[in-house]
């Protein structure tokens, strides 16, 4: 059984920016739909940041390499998704903090905070077309799924099926807001990015050595 | 007692400059701070510059922030979330019009008005030019009848320069129906030369602030 553990956070960062990396021009065509077109670029300058941060520090706790995420993206990430990404980082940090690793009702309490920054910092509802659409399935999900690892499986898949949700809702939040019905149709980029970093969670604690 | 200072949160560095120039031309001596663009100079917010921004902004008296989209509030708020408790009972954003907000908040800065009368300026900025909005005078204590004699009449830095002072005033008073009070309401005035200002006003310090106006308006707000 992987340990949710500071090592598996750092990979987790290194593997979501991987992600991010690959999906980066995905991202910019989704947001150019129905919103600036710089959430690609945006997420990929940020986890840069956090990589390169990594390199020169080791988190020493989970809570650390979440805290680190915060400041990385809010300093660095320039549009919206800084302050909400940073705020779920902060707000998920400080929900584990002092643990050594995290089993599944951490996993879901981590989950939960961050779900709860987002929404605290955007304003944002469930099927407004946002973030919140992937995070708030996936931290429920997370709820008495078992131990580390599958709360984390469980939450990666809830949020890749909010995230699809997103497409025929009408965005009451954010850039696309301002487009109305015309909004519909189109997957919500902050949902998807979510997503995916969600997933890359998954990844970090069940695939071996990605170094 | 030193000026509540402003900080201008903007996604543009020219605008948060640019919204500077303007408050500072109404309000000298209260500190005023750009914090526009992304780190590297591109368009977005930077945690960085509001966080220096709000220790620059602050000679002790706390930071009034004004912000213009959505994301800039955020950043904002971030920034808050990451202050200290003593820190943070020093910074309000304010939810208001930036151009408007930024001149309104300065001028109330400079006359004196404490954190929370700096907030509640820039919030009321925009509301405040509305006729409606202007004080209930049903029974003025002073009234005059004031002849504008200054090239410009009263544009913005003679605004400025009576409804500063006259929030510092426990008085109501109004001009030409407007709230004197309200630096937005006085310049949609639009007042021009040789043209007449009905004042008037009630309260304990109604006398000291209807003579203020007098003695302001017939110096020409020293521009003749």
């Amino acid at each position: 059984m992987p340990e949710l553990d500071a090592v598996w956070a750092e990979r987790w960062l290194r593997e979501s920016a991987r992600v991010i990396a690959e999906h980066r021009e995905e991202l910019i065509d989704l947001d150019r739909a129905i919103g600036d077109g710089d959430h690609g670029e945006n997420m990929d300058r940020g986890f840069r940041a956090i990589v390169a941060k990594l390199d020169e520090e080791t988190p020493d706790s989970v809570a650390a390499a979440l805290k680190l995420a915060a400041m990385m993206l809010m300093s660095k990430v320039g549009g919206a998704a800084g302050p909400l990404y940073g705020t779920a980082y902060l707000r998920a940090s400080t929900a584990v903090s002092g643990a050594d690793a995290l089993d599944g009702s951490a996993v879901a309490a981590m989950l939960t905070a961050g779900r709860d920054g987002i929404v605290a910092r955007g304003k944002a509802e469930s099927g407004d077309k946002t973030m919140v659409d992937a995070w708030t399935p996936a931290a429920e999900a997370a709820q008495d799924a078992g131990d580390g690892v599958a709360a984390l499986s469980a939450a990666a898949d809830a949020a890749e099926a909010g995230a699809q949700a997103t497409k025929p809702l009408v965005a009451r939040k954010g850039r696309a807001s301002y487009l109305g019905e015309r909004s519909a149709g189109h997957l919500d980029p902050g949902a998807v990015s979510s997503a995916y970093i969600l997933r890359a969670a998954v990844t970090a604690a069940t695939s071996g050595d990605m170094a | 007692m030193t000026p509540v200072g402003l900080l201008i949160v903007s996604h543009s560095a020219r605008l948060a400059e640019g919204v500077v120039e303007v408050a500072a031309q109404m309000a000298a001596g209260v500190p005023l701070v750009a914090a526009g663009g992304t780190d590297d100079g591109g368009v977005g917010t930077s945690f960085e510059k509001v966080m220096e921004g709000i220790v620059a902004a602050d000679t002790g008296e706390g930071v009034v922030v004004l912000t213009d989209l959505g994301s800039a509030v955020m950043t904002a708020e971030s920034v808050l979330e990451f202050l200290d408790d003593e820190q943070r009972a020093k910074v309000r954003i304010a939810d208001a019009a930036l151009v408007e907000g930024a001149v309104a908040a300065a001028v109330a800065s400079k006359a004196g008005a404490g954190l929370e009368g700096v907030a509640r300026a820039a919030e009321e900025a925009v509301h405040g030019a509305e006729a409606e909005e202007a004080p209930e005078l049903t029974e003025p204590t002073e009234s005059a009848v004031l002849t504008l004699t200054n090239p410009l009449g009263l544009h913005a830095r003679p605004a400025a320069i009576l409804a500063g002072r006259l929030s510092a005033f426990d008085t109501a008073v109004t001009v030409n129906g407007v709230d004197g009070q309200s630096v937005m309401a006085l310049m949609a005035l639009g007042a021009g030369q040789g043209e007449q200002l009905v004042v008037e006003a009630s309260g304990p310090d109604a006398a000291q602030a209807l003579a203020f106006v007098r003695e302001q308006v017939e110096a020409g707000f020293g521009e003749h």
